[in-house]
């Protein structure tokens, strides 16, 4: 016993002294990548002969992930600047049947844009809102995701609206660049772009500062106000986009989709070591969570439990997570 | 003699009720370390607040080497040469020390578009922030450690390293030494020292009077919002200062022509 603890206490030193001397400092940042590992190893022992490894289950995970981690990259500058979006659920859904109804009348590019344009329209409202008439985020949000389901209900009387464009479809969802899905190669842009974004332009790190410190940030001169709208920007244009996503691999527009992501986004983030009261996020963090939700939905059903087994395995795996990422020392 | 650096006159601020900032006037001199004496609640940290850009006053001026300008926000303050340490608004404890010293001053790389996008330029900025806190003789592991690891000692060098970089005219200190330990506040008196010497006028919050009597020049007392004594150091000994803080005595403000 002590044989094996004491190269594993000198592993652990290791690690916390490489985290140390890390740009960031804290182990919180590798607990995400940790469960990442521990869940896949357990998941390619006990569902090998289910296949969990094989290229079509890895390429299904990566599609379930995919609008999952598109989505987390903007909460995460949600959260980074101590605000939250509860609207990017509904904003799935109405982006998906704006795309769908602009894609008949006018292409496929033009449906895209007006999708992710819709994004934007919600997300500076969510932020003006909370900026001017000083209300948090998270009660603006919640009525935006209440006025929102319900346009998208209005839309089509909650029928779907199919979109017939393959284009479209070949572009945002279906179609793929080699053997690699479409929808992989949008998150790996988005999550180069959001991590680009947040480690080397001053935006990124003016979101952190406003999120870790308002006041302080203010008294450096930084326009507050202005950063807590572009982070909430940001993370409805990313919600529309993935709309986007849906809509070209379903070939539809309906109101409900992403209807269920709002606590999956949440949790994939914050798993991924971005602070839910703000001035500390991670780009490949949050989508290295949205890929931990994917896995764990399909592991489970791939384990033949039962829905509510699912769910409640979900939650406890979840909870764990989110313990060990934001319990974790920062420095010991 | 030219123009005070900056020049107070009958400067008002009320929070609701309470009058924080009553008239009071004072004037900072290029190469002078003014003080800045009170107890709590006299109002010194809402003067300096007052001309850090923080917060408005409601009447009264703030001129600038003789001009006369509204200091409308941190910003402005920054943009017109005035750097402060505030004792509660500080460092951003995520932020790594190079991050917090160019705090809304980063260099950009790639020229206008670089610029425009705010494209960092980190590795300029790691170099100078190196440089700059070994010139200001202040310690510190790595600047890209995030200041939250920093000891409280650490973290207020820093604060003051930043204000002391950036001051090019006018640098206010709000007990800036509270959190250091006996040869960091010798340390920060050196710099408040060569700041003198290098011309730039200071103005110094504290509760010390060693410090006082150590390295400024004259000093102003606030009682209630109220100015109540103004004296050049070297004119009175530490006892009139307590005399001033407490209340037991007031000068009359001196016309000063």
């Amino acid at each position: 016993m002590k044989a094996v603890r004491k190269p594993l206490r000198a592993v652990a030193g290791s690690i916390r002294l490489r985290a140390r001397q890390g740009d960031d400092g804290g182990l919180r940042q590798y607990v995400v990548y940790l469960a990442f590992v521990s869940i896949l190893a357990v998941f390619a022992v006990f569902l090998w002969d289910d296949g969990f490894l094989s290229g079509s289950n890895l390429l299904n995970i990566g599609r379930q992930a995919a609008p999952i981690a598109v989505m987390a990259v903007g909460m995460a500058f949600a959260l980074g600047s101590a605000e939250i979006d509860l609207s990017v659920g509904s904003t799935v859904a109405l982006s998906s049947l704006v795309a769908a109804v602009v894609v008949g009348d006018h292409g496929f590019l033009a449906g895209a844009v007006a999708a992710v344009a819709t994004g934007v329209v919600v997300g500076l409202f969510n932020g003006l809102i909370t900026v001017k008439i000083r209300i948090p985020s998270f009660l603006v949000t919640l009525g935006t995701l209440g006025i929102i389901s319900g346009i998208a209900r209005n839309m089509n009387n909650l029928q779907s609206m199919p979109i017939r464009d393959d284009t479209f479809s070949a572009l945002f969802g279906a179609g793929s660049l080699g053997p690699v899905s479409s929808l992989v190669v949008w998150t790996i842009i988005v999550l180069a772009l959001g991590h680009f974004a947040l480690h080397h332009l001053r935006w990124g790190r003016h979101v952190l500062a406003t999120g870790a410190n308002r006041e302080s940030a203010k008294a450096s001169g930084l326009n507050t106000d202005r950063i807590r709208i572009s982070a909430l920007v940001a993370s409805a244009t990313t919600a529309a986009f993935a709309g986007v996503l849906l809509a070209g691999r379903l070939a539809i527009g309906r109101h409900d989709l992403g209807e269920n992501d709002l606590l999956t986004v949440i949790a994939a983030v914050v798993i991924g070591g971005t602070n839910l009261f703000g001035g500390r996020a991670s780009i490949a963090g949050a989508v290295t969570g949205a890929v931990i939700m994917a896995m764990l939905n399909n592991g489970l059903i791939l384990m033949g439990l039962e829905v509510a087994d699912q769910l409640i395995a979900r939650g406890v795996i979840i909870v764990l997570a989110v313990a060990l990422s934001m319990r974790a020392p920062e420095e010991s | 003699m030219t123009a005070p650096a900056l020049e107070v006159r009958d400067l008002s601020k009320a929070f609701r009720a309470v009058q924080a900032l009553d008239s009071v006037s004072l004037e900072l001199h290029r190469g002078r370390v003014t003080a800045l004496l009170g107890d709590n609640g006299a109002g010194k940290s809402t003067l300096v607040k007052c001309l850090a850009g923080i917060y408005q006053p409601d009447s009264g001026t703030i001129s600038i080497d003789g001009a006369e300008h509204r200091i409308s926000s941190p910003d402005v303050a920054r943009s017109l040469g005035v750097e402060s340490v505030h004792q509660d608004l500080s460092l951003i404890d995520t932020l790594n020390v190079a991050e917090n010293l160019f705090l809304n001053r980063e260099y950009t790389r790639g020229g206008w578009f670089g610029s425009r996008l705010g494209l960092l330029n980190k590795r300029r900025m790691h170099e100078e922030c190196v440089e700059t806190l070994a010139r200001l003789g202040i310690a510190i592991p790595s600047p890209r450690r995030p200041v939250g690891l920093l000891s409280g000692g650490q973290r207020q060098a820093i604060a003051i390293g930043r204000a002391v970089a950036w001051g090019q005219r006018i640098v206010l200190l709000d007990e800036p030494a509270a959190a250091l330990g006996v040869e960091q506040a010798r340390r920060v008196l050196d710099l408040i020292r060569a700041l003198r010497e290098s011309n730039v006028a200071v103005l110094l919050i504290t509760h010390n009077m060693d410090r006082v009597t150590a390295v400024c020049d004259r000093a102003v007392v606030l009682r209630r919002g109220r100015k109540t004594a103004e004296a050049d150091v070297s004119q009175v000994t530490q006892d009139d200062l307590v005399a001033f803080i407490t209340g037991a005595r007031t000068t009359e403000v001196p016309a000063r022509e």
